[in-house]
């Protein structure tokens, strides 16, 4: 469903439209049929001269039983949700799977700071490539990212990637994600900071292993040369950059 | 102090600060401005809960101007900077739930309606219920007046998370952001002091023969959303007061560097916030068992477990304020916890509204407008309710956190609050409050005219939240991807559902305020309801029942009983025979 309009580019993603879908087609359910008893009803028992209302009081166990048995189905409904959401949850924020590689996101009033480990894969030595707004990562390939604050709150969200996490100063928070798809997609920021937080957009480059070498050999020229995918195609891409 | 504990008849009117028994005529001030009469005060709340309300009307409508048309001079505001936009859409929250909602559901009605429904002359505490009211107006100016100085008002969100919140050097609005925090703190005084008196007299004031279970769902709500509120708040003061101290005197409470830890401030918010949710839910839900159980002549089905559920609802709502911080940088392990607890407390919720459904059964139903009202509620709290557990289950949340899909679940839920539910209220009622009737027509366009422009809106915000728009972005053209084919269009079709909403309520203002000098003259009973206060005239004296306090006999949902002729047996009619 979700990703009709949004593509689904890492590994879990997936997972998380499963659970949305679940949560869709069993609440969708249970709606539904709650709305069409209860304008039934309204239609069934509309006021018609002559006809008196009923007393009925709903205490007695065989009336009652028209609430506990929903109240009943409300809990094993529930119960299925959250085996799958907390096993979801768990995939994507609990465990990790051993990084290929590390960049560190720093957020600020109002830009992305990205610092990619560069040809040694290692961070925090001469060959970092520093830049902002633009993250550049390889398609099948696991990444472990550091996510700290120089200011006020902010939030790093890949939507495509389903992944969001609160950058907190002081604080380094670590999180993975592997993409699964090439193209070039927004990154938000999903916690307001500020006057600035509407402009604080940045993109990531989602790029096969030879067009990320290429671009780690002239960072500045590749940005624009990697083709946007699918229906991420810039409409408008407003006036800042 | 007032009387009623007492009990009996004799009591009327009773040790106000105007002298007993002889009626001098108070004059301006005294009657509006300066009285202790709880439905003077019922009053006060609900003009100002209205005129705010205007305030969150008019924010609403200019900011979602700007995210249509981005960059357009708006009709009656001019150009929204992105600074504006924060701090139109802060206000708006901000004056909607604590000024609007707050007031109207929990001061306005259960000042007017307490008394009245357990049968006593007023508030056990009548001077401490002025000056809860008063205190409430101060605040209201308080945060009015932050539009005023220099940097203007806040625009760090209802939420108010530091560190933007705690340093002017980040919100750039030193003087704006301490307002805000000193006209929440003052609020929430306002609010613990009407606590203390709705609980104490219904602990103590009830009629003679008003047995717990008696006591209408309305009054049990307004009591019950009281407590909770009492209890959820003090940490939040507290929070309140630290974070003045952060703004002010460089105090390092939520500040990092100082040792502190910002996302403390989000648990006391939150711990406070989430049962706030229930604190405005548990009123509405009352409104609207009062008005189907009458325009369906039925017995509310169930009643005792109506009563269960909503202490149910209070309690594990203090379990539950984490889910607000998923993915917040708290201890991912946490969130299981809290994602539990959130499903658990949809069972509840859900069981009060089967509870509903179940009463129209059997019913004779009549649409009037009070009616159209309080099923819209059902109808559209219903979907407020299942979109919750999208965000309640953790590993969806992710995705769904701080989008416009979280925005419109609340709507969903808040609306039908703030405004289905108290249109519900305010046309049930009306006729007892002024004396008056409202005209039915116009009842209906208003109706119509309000609830169909609101799926309008809120629809196409469900679609674009999940299409993955996040919230307080004052101009999707800097996203490409928020930018894509049908994204606008549904953008600008929910602005304009909104101008189209907000038009509506020209007709209702209209409505009420001719109603209430020149609509026809109303019974004291009209909608043949139990209920006490329909036992007072319409509109109740200074003192309340004239004729002596009345004497409870049966429940308050007496409808169609075998036993009478008639499809009503109010409570306050002896039995025959006795
Ligand atoms: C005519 C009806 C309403 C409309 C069209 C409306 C619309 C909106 C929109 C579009 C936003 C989000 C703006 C953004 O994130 O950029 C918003 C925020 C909000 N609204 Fe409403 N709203 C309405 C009524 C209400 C009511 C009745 C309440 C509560 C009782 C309410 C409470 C809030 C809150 C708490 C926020 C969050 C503010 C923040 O992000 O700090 N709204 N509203
Ligand atoms: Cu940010
Ligand atoms: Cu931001």
């Amino acid at each position: 469903m979700i990703e009709q309009y949004v593509p689904s580019a890492s590994t879990f993603s997936p997972d998380i439209d499963h659970i949305i879908w679940l949560v869709l087609v069993i609440t969708g359910f249970w709606f539904l049929l709650a709305e069409g008893v209860f304008f039934w009803l309204i239609f069934r028992f509309r006021a018609r001269p002559g006809v008196k209302g009923e007393f009925i009081t709903g205490e007695k166990p065989h009336e009652k039983r028209w609430v506990t048995l929903p109240h009943y189905l409300t809990l094993i409904f529930d119960l299925w949700i959250l085996v799958v959401a907390i096993k979801v949850w768990t995939a994507v924020k609990i465990t990790t799977p051993p990084a290929e590689e590390t960049v560190r996101i720093i957020a600020q009033q109002w830009a992305w700071t990205f610092v990619h480990a560069g040809p040694d894969n290692k961070l925090d030595t001469a060959d970092d490539v520093t830049i902002v707004d633009e993250l550049h990562v390889q398609k099948d390939r696991v990444y472990h990212f550091e996510l700290t604050s120089r200011d006020v709150l902010h939030s790093f969200s890949v939507p495509v990637f389903r992944l969001k996490q609160d950058a907190i100063p002081g604080r380094v928070i670590k999180g993975w994600f592997k993409p699964t798809l090439t193209g070039q997609f927004d990154v938000q920021c999903t916690e307001i900071c500020g006057i600035g937080h509407g402009v604080m957009p940045a993109r990531i480059f989602i790029e096969s292993p030879e067009d990320h070498a290429r671009w780690l050999k002239g960072p500045a020229n590749v940005a624009t040369a990697v083709p946007p995918s699918a229906p991420a195609a810039p409409a408008t891409p407003g006036g800042t950059k | 102090m007032s009387s009623t504990a007492h009990g009996h008849a004799a009591s009327v009117g009773n040790g106000h600060d105007a002298p007993a028994g002889h009626h001098h005529n108070p004059g301006f001030i005294e009657k509006y401005l300066w009285s202790t009469d709880h439905k003077m005060i019922g009053f006060q709340y609900l003009f100002t809960g209205m005129a705010m309300a205007l305030i969150g009307g008019f924010t609403v409508y200019a900011f979602r101007m700007q995210i249509a048309f981005p960059g357009m001079s708006i009709p009656g505001y001019g150009r929204v900077t992105a600074g504006d936009y924060n701090a139109l859409v802060t206000t708006h929250g901000t004056v909607m739930i604590f000024w609007v909602a707050m007031p109207v559901l929990i001061a306005a009605l259960g000042n007017y309606l307490i008394p009245l429904m357990i049968g006593c002359d007023d508030m056990v505490f009548p001077r401490l219920n002025r000056l809860s009211y008063q205190i409430f107006l101060v605040s209201a100016l308080v945060l009015i007046s932050s539009f005023f100085v220099e940097g203007g008002a806040f625009g760090g969100a209802w939420t108010s998370y530091p560190p933007l919140s705690s340093k002017s050097q980040y919100n750039l609005t030193g003087v704006g952001s301490t307002l805000w925090v000193v006209a929440v703190a003052l609020e929430f005084v306002a609010f613990l002091l009407g606590g203390i008196n709705f609980v104490t007299t219904v602990m103590n004031s009830r009629a003679p023969g008003m047995k717990l279970w008696d006591v209408p769902i309305v009054v049990w709500m307004i009591v019950l959303a009281s407590i909770l509120f009492m209890a959820s708040v003090g940490p939040l003061v507290a929070g309140a007061v630290m974070l003045i101290f952060d703004q002010n005197f460089h105090t390092g409470f939520f500040d990092p560097v100082k040792g502190g830890d910002p996302v403390l401030w989000q648990h006391l918010f939150w711990f406070f916030g989430h049962p706030e949710v229930y604190v405005v839910l548990l009123p509405a839900m009352g409104i609207v068992a009062e008005v189907i159980t009458v325009f369906s002549r039925k017995r509310l089905f169930a009643q005792r477990t109506v009563i269960m559920t909503a202490i149910a609802v209070g309690i594990i709502s203090f379990f539950v304020w984490a889910h607000h911080q998923f993915v917040a940088g708290i201890d991912p392990r946490m969130a299981n916890v809290f994602s539990v607890t959130t499903l658990i407390i949809s069972i509840p919720v859900a069981e009060m509204v089967f509870v509903y459904i179940g009463t129209l059964y059997g019913g004779s139903i009549r649409l009037t407008t009070p009616m159209l009202w309080a099923l819209a509620f059902i109808a559209e709290f219903l979907l407020g309710g299942v979109t919750g557990i999208f965000l309640g289950a953790s590993g969806a949340d992710i995705y769904f956190h701080d989008t416009y899909f979280v925005l419109a679940h609340f709507h969903y839920t808040f609306f039908p609050i703030a405004f289905i539910a108290v249109f519900a209220a305010i046309t049930h009622w009306f006729p007892k409050m002024f004396g008056r009737t409202l005209n039915e027509t116009f009842g209906k366009v208003h109706f119509w005219g309000t609830v169909i422009p609101f799926n309008c809106i809120f629809i196409p915000l469900f679609v674009l939240g999940v299409r993955g728009d996040h919230r307080r972005i004052y101009d999707y053209r800097h996203f490409p991807d928020s930018m894509q084919a049908g994204m606008q269009d549904l953008r600008v079709f929910a602005t304009l559902s909104l101008v189209v909403l907000l038009a509506f309520q020209v007709v209702f203002l209209v409505n009420f305020f001719y109603s209430m000098f020149k609509g026809p003259k109303a019974p004291a009973n009209p909608w043949h309801a139990n209920t006490l206060e329909w036992a007072a005239p319409s509109p109740p004296p200074h003192g309340n029942f004239p004729e002596g306090l009345p004497t409870v006999y049966r429940g308050p949902y007496e409808y169609s009983h075998p036993d009478r002729k008639e499809d009503y047996w109010p409570q306050h009619i002896a039995p025959e025979g006795a």
